[in-house]
């Protein structure tokens, strides 16, 4: 049974490598820092595989259980409310520990061969580690203000990650672009948590989705008292949700996500592909009895969140021409996917939650196909030494391995059957369809551009201009003979690779539901087809537009002109982000702000100190030195002692 | 005697106490300085005359002590004549107002 | 208003005024000499209180030693023509409001506490010839000096003469001058 102290090895494994790498991995280990981290990483994931086996094994025979079985007491305040840490198994907490292991794990050993040579090997392999005890630690949170501390570990995380290359100004941009986005999406999250622990008077999920699903008169006041006419646990719940929205790179908190390619590869893949972007995902998935049950309203704005956002990020990603960017644009999208479908609960029988088990199912294979296809993007980063899909073309024959790989991540991300992507995204689909006809349409109209957006970066990259074959400098190891990328690099694609190929027939619906029995789906006959039929449209366009280098595209694009450069520039939100912060942030709060702070706040302390500075020097003429003057202000002192002692004190 | 109550004669010298420290507080030269330390321990001295022949004619003891401060009176004008000299061959200059190094 | 009583306040005028004019002076050799005025005017006093012995102690030991060694010390360390420099301002206001302050408020407590005498001597007059204890003439004076019973001051005689001498060894130390170091 897994409830033994041995689960929290999962999450304090990776901590111990980011202890001793980050203290000492510079000095004591250049080289070998990456075998450790990865070392350690390996014993984790076997855990958490193991974990996983024995939790699944007793859930099919005996039913829900949620095991807590760790908890250590921190901060007691009453008996009821208390901030301890402690670690919840239960199945989407599982699912989350052995996605993000197993992916962490591929990603330590691809930077075995990716990041070879860097000045700062250690370091990085110490921010992996920390980066990897911070998202386990949120997955197994049982306690809401432990997901929040865990929540901002990871953004810190991020952030170094981001900056990881410092000498480049871009990447320092990046990073704190990063962080001001979700460390301002995080303040919400913050007063979503006060508001919802305050009124059930507890911070531990089941206790508070307990409290506050039934109607206890204590807590009435969550639902009746309003503010602006929503109400609080309205307010609560959509504040939460904001801050997994600027966690998970929704509309309009995306700005910081393609920004954030400026990290290296492998981070891209495991931050923001595969882990952190999920979170918000996992947040609303955590909190879901209550978002259900009670904030029908808030589920409303997270369907049309979640499908604006997948909408223009597949729109956007149609006219980006770096690598990196198309894919974090897909990943914004998928996750709008995985958004909306949580959105699409509707009372009334069980198929009102396969909204939940979609999302959970979409997130788990989108891990594994997104991770592949970040990999396989480094691995032709390191070819061409460069980002941009115009220094691409033809690069067949001489990544052959990579080729394959990426091929069948592009398929499994379009949707075509017996890929991964395919049933994840026919569950979401069946969900949108039973809730928003509106949605379903959205969803449909996107997965034909995920498609042609995706096949689009496949055909640029690999065909598009006569095959390059293995010559004299590109692709060379020294020893001179053509290479691909070393075995440490090609080891993690062909796992994901298989991953994306089998990951479609894990039973999640028997495994991961909101009721916690096994869901029966209603299936609605030759639904598969619009879907699959809409990615080989897809698929057909890029095919036809791409294969082979041509002017199709300009004209393509010169036809719809304005919408292209609309979408070229990204919907110019960062300009209006921009406009928004430097005209009335920074002249209407920032200056006056300032200005206080100097004159008022330095004024003050500094006019306390020149006061006293001048009574002191007033005060130090009596120190002349001379004895004489010392005698009269000794008589003086006496007479008045005698003066008091004799006259006033009797 | 009796014409004159004690009071009087214990007011003229509290009048050379405070004359006394006058000199003492204002003057500029370390002998005169020395001078009106002497006024102050006259006075003391006709405090305790007065004091024995008023209060307890039958004792001595007010004799006594002002024999005794008398003598020290005189031992310890001789010690500062001796530093007073001392100073002068060194700095060339007895005026008390110079010697301020323990100012702020 | 007998004739002691004339005498004994032409006594106290004698004594403030030189002494005033000793503090106020501005050449210091006539400053001395003032003091030596008031010193006398003090033996004076001692003569009015018939206190013979202190007051031959007074002339002899104040006015014949310590005034002729302030004078020896003038001599040796200034021009005794010149004027002393005048007071500092500032300090001389202050120091004056003190004293008088200072005698305001020693005078009240005089008047207010009314001395009184020990009560079986009230109205008499000690002096030659009318008391029954000691008198304080030389005999008695040395007698008691010396004696080692109750009320006896051979202690305090012993401290002074080594006192005495320690004066005389550290004047003598202070005041010395120095070999210069000529190699």
């Amino acid at each position: 049974m897994p409830n033994s102290a041995y689960i929290v090895l999962i999450p304090l494994l990776p901590l111990a490598g980011f202890v001793l790498l980050g203290l000492f991995g510079r000095r004591y280990f250049p080289r070998s820092s990456g075998v450790i981290g990865t070392g350690l990483m390996v014993v984790s994931t076997g855990l958490a595989f193991w974990v996983a086996y024995q939790y699944f094994a007793a859930y099919l025979t005996g039913g829900n259980q949620e095991i807590v079985p760790v908890r250590l007491s921190w901060l007691t305040f009453s008996p009821g409310f208390s901030i301890d840490m402690s670690v919840i198994l239960d199945p989407i907490s599982v699912m989350m520990i052995v996605v993000v292991t197993f992916i962490s794990l591929m990603v330590h050993i691809y930077s075995l061969g990716y990041m070879k040579g860097e000045a700062r090997y250690g370091t990085y392999f110490a921010f992996l580690g920390l980066f990897t005890f911070s998202m386990l630690g949120l997955v197994l949170a049982e306690n809401i203000l432990e997901t929040y501390i865990f929540w901002e570990l990871v953004g810190c995380s991020s952030f170094l990650l981001i900056g990881y290359y410092f000498d480049r100004p871009s990447a320092v941009r990046a990073a704190n672009k990063a962080f001001i986005v979700t460390r301002f999406a995080d303040l919400g999250f913050l007063i979503g948590i006060l508001i919802l622990s305050f009124h059930a008077q507890t911070l531990d999920f089941r206790t508070l989705m307990s409290r506050l699903a039934e109607p206890d008169s204590r807590l009435a006041s969550i639902t009746t008292t309003s503010f602006l006419g929503i109400s609080l646990l309205s307010w609560g719940l959509a504040l939460v949700f904001v801050g997994g929205a600027g966690k998970s790179a929704l509309f309009p908190l995306h700005i910081w996500l393609p920004d954030a390619m400026e990290g290296p590869t492998p981070v891209s893949a495991l931050i923001h592909a595969a882990t952190m972007v999920v979170a918000g995902v996992y947040l609303v998935a955590r909190l879901y009895p209550v978002y259900a049950y009670f904030g029908s309203g808030v589920l409303q704005l997270i369907l049309y969140v979640g499908a604006a956002s997948a909408l223009l990020a597949a729109i956007m990603a149609c006219t980006q021409t770096d690598i990196k960017r198309v894919l974090a644009y897909s990943t914004m999208s998928q996750i709008g996917y995985m958004m909306f479908a949580l959105g699409t609960f509707h009372p009334g029988g069980e198929a009102g939650t396969l909204g939940y088990t979609a999302a959970m199912f979409h997130l788990f294979t989108h891990a594994f196909f997104k991770a592949l296809l970040f990999l396989c993007a480094g691995v032709i980063i390191h070819l061409v030494h460069s980002n941009e899909m115009t220094d691409m073309g033809g690069l067949r024959k001489l990544l052959p391995l990579t080729h394959v790989c990426f091929l069948i991540g592009c398929l499994a991300i379009a949707g075509i059957p017996p890929f991964a992507g395919f049933f994840s995204k026919e569950d979401i689909l069946l969900a949108a369809w039973h809730a928003n006809k509106l949605v379903y349409f959205i969803g449909l109209f996107t997965s034909g551009l995920t498609a042609f957006y995706m096949f689009r970066l496949y055909f640029s990259i690999f065909w598009s201009r006569p095959v390059r074959e293995a010559s004299g400098h590109h692709g060379e190891d020294r020893g001179g003979h053509p290479r691909e990328a070393p075995f440490t690099m090609k080891l993690p694609l062909v796992i994901l690779a298989l991953g994306a190929v089998f990951a479609g027939f894990v039973p999640f619906s028997r495994l991961v539901t909101l009721s916690a029995t096994p869901l029966a789906e209603e299936g609605v006959r030759f639904f598969w087809v619009f879907p699959v039929a809409a990615a080989l449209i897809g698929l057909g366009i890029a095919g036809y537009l791409y294969r082979v280098a041509s002017d199709r595209p300009e004209r393509a694009a010169a036809s719809v002109r304005g919408l292209y450069r609309f979408a070229y520039h990204k919907f110019y939100i960062d300009e209006v982000y921009s406009f928004i912060t430097k005209r009335i942030i920074f002249n209407w709060i920032g200056r006056p702000a300032a200005w206080i702070d100097r004159n008022v706040v330095d004024g003050l302390m500094n006019g306390l100190a020149m006061g006293t500075a001048r009574m002191s020097a007033a005060i130090k003429g009596f120190q002349s030195g001379k004895v004489q003057d010392y005698a009269l202000y000794f008589f003086i002192g006496m007479a008045g002692l005698a003066v008091i002692f004799i006259y006033i004190y009797t | 005697m009796s014409q004159v109550p004690l009071t009087h004669i214990l007011i003229v010298s509290s009048a050379l106490f405070f004359i006394g420290m006058y000199g003492l507080f204002t003057r500029r030269n370390l002998i005169t300085m020395l001078m009106s330390v002497e006024l102050i321990l006259n006075s003391a001295n006709i405090n305790f005359v007065a004091f024995n022949r008023y209060l307890y004619p039958d004792r001595l003891d007010g004799v006594f002590f002002t024999l005794f401060i008398v003598a020290i009176a005189a031992a310890e004008a001789a010690v500062a004549i001796a530093i007073i000299i001392n100073l002068y061959r060194n700095f060339k200059s007895i005026d008390v107002e110079a010697a301020d190094e323990m100012k702020f | 208003m007998s004739v002691s009583a004339v005498v004994f306040y032409i006594l106290s005028v004698v004594i403030l005024g030189a002494a005033l004019v000793a503090v106020t002076s501005r050449k210091i050799f006539r400053s001395a000499i003032w003091l030596l005025f008031s010193l006398t005017g003090i033996a004076g006093l001692y003569f009015w209180l018939q206190m013979e012995f202190v007051a031959a102690v007074q002339i002899v030991v104040y006015v014949g030693g310590i005034v002729v060694l302030i004078i020896f010390s003038i001599f040796l360390t200034q021009q005794s023509g010149k004027d002393l420099p005048a007071p500092v301002r500032g300090r001389a206001f202050f120091s004056a409001l003190a004293a008088c302050a200072g005698f305001l408020l020693t005078c009240s407590m005089l008047t207010r506490y009314g001395f009184r005498p020990a009560e079986n001597r009230e109205g008499e007059v000690a002096g030659v010839g009318g008391n029954s204890g000691p008198v304080a003439d030389v005999g008695n004076i040395g007698a008691q000096l010396l004696s080692t019973t109750e009320h006896g001051y051979v202690l305090p005689f012993e401290v002074i003469s080594v006192l005495l001498l320690a004066a005389m060894i550290g004047c003598i130390v202070i005041a010395m001058k120095t070999k210069p170091d000529n190699k």
